[in-house]
């Protein structure tokens, strides 16, 4: 029988109701008195030297109250990058400034270099297109393709970076020699050159911001689409403007999605402060939908080759990667975790391959920035793993779920440290691999295959077997690899005269049900209704300092802050509950919501507790303070590992080359399950973000850095027709060991293991319809590139 | 995008060769040109509209001619900027060949747009620059030549002979009376 209320229940989402009737409330949907409008004036080359910015015509125009340019901002602080990586030969990164508008030089398309603040929108707009008239910017050649910039050093990003490189990682450089050694010598090797490619992360809601100001007490307020406040807070004010923290809110309403792209500062954000201040009125700022395509941080864009030595069985000896990665043309605060601690430790996949070696050279180059998209580096990873794994077996003639098999990590081997340094708590990847071919008739897959025939249809089956490293994440891990923020989160529990809840958290919900689950976790756990429970998030006046929501950290850090935060709740209700029964602390126990005195008939509510907290007539205050609130902070001990099998049907159709995804089984280990239904929407949106970066999105820039894809007519994002219905599993549930949740996160999942799963049912398709001169495809795996393959 | 062509018109190479640095008949060729004013040898100024897919835009712009060797080649460039709309650049290398009794006149185009014609537009862009150029090299074509020469080109010397008269002349012809 499912439970229908607290950990397990499908507790409908609370947010829903809001959100499907529209009136949620979003930054743009804030209207204040006094708003002026802010229009960013922004570069339509993708590399030039600013010669003059004639600002007179536009601050004359009708309406303006203040024109800006980089020259405004030169003396402020940079928008920094959050992780210092050191290159293979110890030497840091290069880390350019990042300014809130461009000065000297624009860097990409998108770029913004001055900002126009006017009455009305028109206005501000008006003004911004007379400002861009009257700026004179000298053209340089656009640097767009990595290997060229790396290899030619006239021509630079940033002047003072001669190869247009960030770093040049390795991971574990120790081991590199011992990896070369083990290619050379293996009887078989498997390589593959393939590209991951680049994504715009395309939130339904664009990036908003409301800088306010407030001369009486000198307070600055900053109501923006973020996915952690607290760090928007920190680096706007501590980094960027150099307002003191305490002087600064920063509010994130609700957010209509973000998938990474609203975790980092942009300098929208200190720019409508700092025009704020000026203007002492409330300056509001939002996107157009093209300004998303343009500025938003994009996600993927590796270059990769990848080698597999095996034995001839397909037993796995070593993997060795060399990547290229894009990180555009200014860092963003995570863009150099992403494509290192992110991906390269996650090289050695649910497998125990002995010796694993990564190279990534990041790359600076005259485009929008790149950094954490749903996965951040893990679904690169992911492919590059899974996509030669699978080319192995074609080119072995072996079984791809015999060698996945052979190869899997088995459970009597955890902890199982990898070759690339994570330490790997618990799993069963044999249980997720038999569960996902179980739930797809692996078996009857010929009987289907011929019926796709008679149609004239080639089917293919693709497999994928995926792993993370979510839960983000461990301070004392971190720091050693270069972050410089910890990665811990909070949770404030304050219960109310009368008994209900409230619980203030550092997680931030934009979509993915926070609201339900934390409430459905405290309801279980304090043994009271779930709709006494308020999740209040998203205010740095309201929350303790926590971390934000990415890296599918929200329940396995801040739950679990949450949680202790309880346990502080249930111990302090036990001492007052033992000063109300006249008992020993020691002998109050707590179920079901009642403290009792053990042995006896003798018990309070929570309720009662809860009063008696706010009405302490009678308390020894020497030793019981009034009130009931607690606060912890949970900095998790390790990474946590979900993993799974997917298995992707498709048919092609070889005369046009369209590919149809039949069905996509999805066999997962989350840990504990809190709310199976919203696992099953994490999943089915992580897989439809899968789905469309195999076989319809691309982020294109021309040789001229000019973005050829800035809208929804040219960039294809996945609709209703291109996805199946899933087939999500999460049964086989190992519970990770380091804490007390057992939960190990869901929402990535779906967009690292699907793409491989994809690709590899398409080209099984190809090699079954007697295709066979055909090795790989990158995505998107679009009709003209399928159709191609098949002409050779 | 690049590419390249070729137009035979029935005028000898001096008359073409007159006509591409002539700035009234290089505004009536520019589709959707509005004004074009200049010399060849400062270079011209240009106003043009024009819509490409959803951006519709008045470009203003420089075009210049270099390297030229008279009655045989020049270089043609020119940029035209279309405000918020973004811009595009673009040049064309034109041959001139004595060719029977006319002129083969070869050209090669490319074409670049930056911006929002960019964003918005470049799934069309490539289409839209063949349509341009070839809509001017037909207007070019045209005002060189007599209205029904399409079809008597070939035998423009016969219909002299045939029937006494002079050819119709086309419109730069009576223009610049050659």
């Amino acid at each position: 029988m499912p439970k229908d209320h607290g950990i397990g229940a499908s507790s409908k989402r609370r947010e829903d109701i809001r959100f499907l009737t529209g009136q949620g409330v979003y930054t743009d949907d804030l209207n204040l008195h006094g708003q002026a409008y802010a229009v960013i004036v922004r570069s339509t080359v993708a590399h030039g030297k600013i010669k003059s910015i004639n600002t007179s015509n536009a601050a004359g125009m009708p309406g303006v109250l203040a024109v800006f340019t980089g020259e405004d901002f030169k003396d402020v602080g940079g928008n920094p990058a959050g992780w210092l990586i050191n290159s293979r030969d110890g030497t840091p990164m290069r880390e350019p400034k990042r300014p809130v508008l461009a000065h000297g030089k624009v860097r990409h398309v998108g770029d913004a270099y001055a900002a126009v603040v006017a009455e009305t929108h028109a206005q501000a707009k008006d003004a911004a297109e007379q400002l861009a008239a009257d700026t004179e910017i000298k053209d340089l050649p656009a640097i767009v393709d990595m290997a060229a910039a790396v290899a030619d050093a006239s021509n630079r990003v940033h002047d003072e970076i001669p190869d247009n490189l960030c770093f040049d990682w390795g991971w574990i450089e120790d081991n590199r020699a011992k990896v070369d050694e083990a290619i050379r010598n293996a009887p078989h090797v498997t390589t593959l050159e393939l590209i991951n490619n680049r994504l715009v992360p395309n939130a339904m809601e664009p990036r908003a911001s409301i800088g306010e100001y407030f001369p009486g007490t000198g307070d600055y307020k900053l109501t923006t689409t973020s996915q952690n406040p607290h760090l928007t807070r920190l680096l706007v004010a501590a980094f960027v403007m150099g307002i003191p923290e305490n002087k600064l809110t920063v509010v994130a309403p609700d957010v209509g999605g973000g998938f990474g792209s609203k975790i980092y500062h942009y300098g929208e954000e200190a720019l409508v402060l700092a025009a704020a201040k000026k203007l002492k009125r409330p300056v509001r700022w939002t996107a157009e939908r093209t300004e998303s395509f343009l500025s938003d941080a994009h996600g993927r864009d590796h270059v990769t080759k990848i080698e597999l030595a095996c034995e001839k069985d397909g037993t796995f000896i070593a993997f060795r990667t060399e990547t290229l990665a894009n990180v555009g043309a200014y860092l963003s605060n995570f863009s150099t975790a992403t494509p290192t601690f992110l991906h390269g430790t996650l090289m050695a996949g649910p497998y125990k391959v002995p010796n694993v070696y990564v190279n990534v050279k990041t790359v600076f180059t005259n485009t929008a920035p790149v950094d954490a998209y749903r996965g951040a580096g893990r679904p690169e990873a992911t492919f590059s793993l899974e996509r030669v794994v699978d080319k192995m077996c074609r080119e072995l003639n072996l079984d791809p779920f015999e060698v996945r098999r052979k190869n899997f990590i088995t459970t009597d081997m955890f902890p199982y440290t990898t070759p690339v340094g994570l330490p790997y708590d618990t799993g069963n990847y044999h249980a997720t691999l038999d569960k996902a071919m179980e739930i797809a008739n692996v078996s009857g897959f010929e009987k289907r295959r011929a019926a796709s025939a008679a149609k004239g249809k080639l089917r293919g089956m693709g497999l994928s077997t995926w792993i993370e490293a979510c839960g983000i994440a461990p301070s004392h891990l971190v720091g050693v690899l270069g972050s410089r923020v910890g990665l811990y989160d909070a949770a404030t529990v304050r219960v109310n005269a009368t008994g209900n809840i409230s619980v203030m958290v550092g997680a931030h919900s934009h979509g993915q049900g926070h609201e339900t689950v934390f409430a459905q976790i405290v309801a279980d756990k304090l043994g009271i209704p779930e709709s006494s429970v308020e999740i209040v998030h998203g205010d740095t006046s309201k929350i303790p300092f926590g971390m934000g929501s990415y890296g599918s950290r929200s329940l396995a850090v801040c739950g679990v802050a949450m949680t202790k935060a309880i346990d502080k709740i249930v111990a302090k209700g036990k001492k007052i509950a033992a000063h109300m029964l006249e008992a020993a602390e020691e002998d109050i126990s707590f179920e079901d919501g009642k403290f009792a005195v053990a042995g006896t008939d003798k018990a309070k509510t929570f309720g009662e507790i809860a009063f008696s907290a706010y009405v302490p007539h009678n308390y020894p205050l020497e030793t019981l303070e009034p009130g009931l609130e607690e606060t912890a902070f949970y900095d998790p001990n390790n990474f946590t590992y979900p993993a799974g099998a997917y298995i992707c049907e498709v048919d092609v159709d070889p005369d046009t080359g369209k590919v149809d995804i039949l069905s996509f089984v999805c066999a997962d280990d989350f840990g504990n399950i809190m709310n199976p239904m919203i696992v099953d929407g994490q999943v089915h949106g992580g897989v439809g973000q899968g789905i469309g970066q195999a076989l319809l999105e691309n982020t294109t820039y021309d040789e001229n850095g000019q973005l050829l894809t800035g809208s929804f007519m040219d960039y294809a994002m996945p609709r209703a027709e291109d996805v199946p219905f899933y087939q999500v599993d999460y049964s086989c549930q190992t519970p990770c060991t380091h804490n007390p949740l057992g939960v190990k996160g869901c929402g990535e999942a779906g967009a690292i293991g699907s793409p491989p799963a994809v690709v590899n049912a398409v080209i099984d398709a190809l090699h079954r319809g007697g295709h066979t001169q055909v090795k790989h495809i990158d995505m998107p795996v679009s009709p003209s590139r399928v159709w191609s393959a098949i002409q050779g | 995008m690049q590419l390249t062509d070729h137009r035979d018109i029935a005028a000898d190479p001096a008359t073409v060769w007159a006509a591409i640095l002539n700035p009234e008949v290089l505004k009536a060729c520019v589709p959707g040109c509005e004004s074009m004013t200049g010399t060849p040898e400062e270079g011209f100024e240009a106003v043009v509209v024009q819509k490409v897919g959803p951006v519709k835009a008045r470009f203003t712009g420089a075009v210049k001619l270099s390297d030229m060797v008279p009655g045989k080649s020049v270089n043609i460039t020119g940029e035209g900027k279309g405000g918020p709309a973004g811009f595009a650049k673009g040049g064309a290398r034109v041959e001139l060949a004595p060719e029977g009794n006319g002129t083969r006149l070869t050209y090669t185009v490319e074409a670049n747009v930056g911006g929002k014609i960019a964003q918005l537009g470049s799934r069309i862009i490539d289409g839209f620059a063949k349509k341009m150029a070839d809509q001017f090299f037909e207007n070019f074509k045209a005002a060189l030549e007599p209205a029904e020469a399409e079809t008597v080109v070939a035998d423009a010397a016969d219909a002299v002979a045939e029937d006494g008269a002079e050819p119709k002349k086309g419109w730069f012809k009576r223009l610049v009376g050659g």
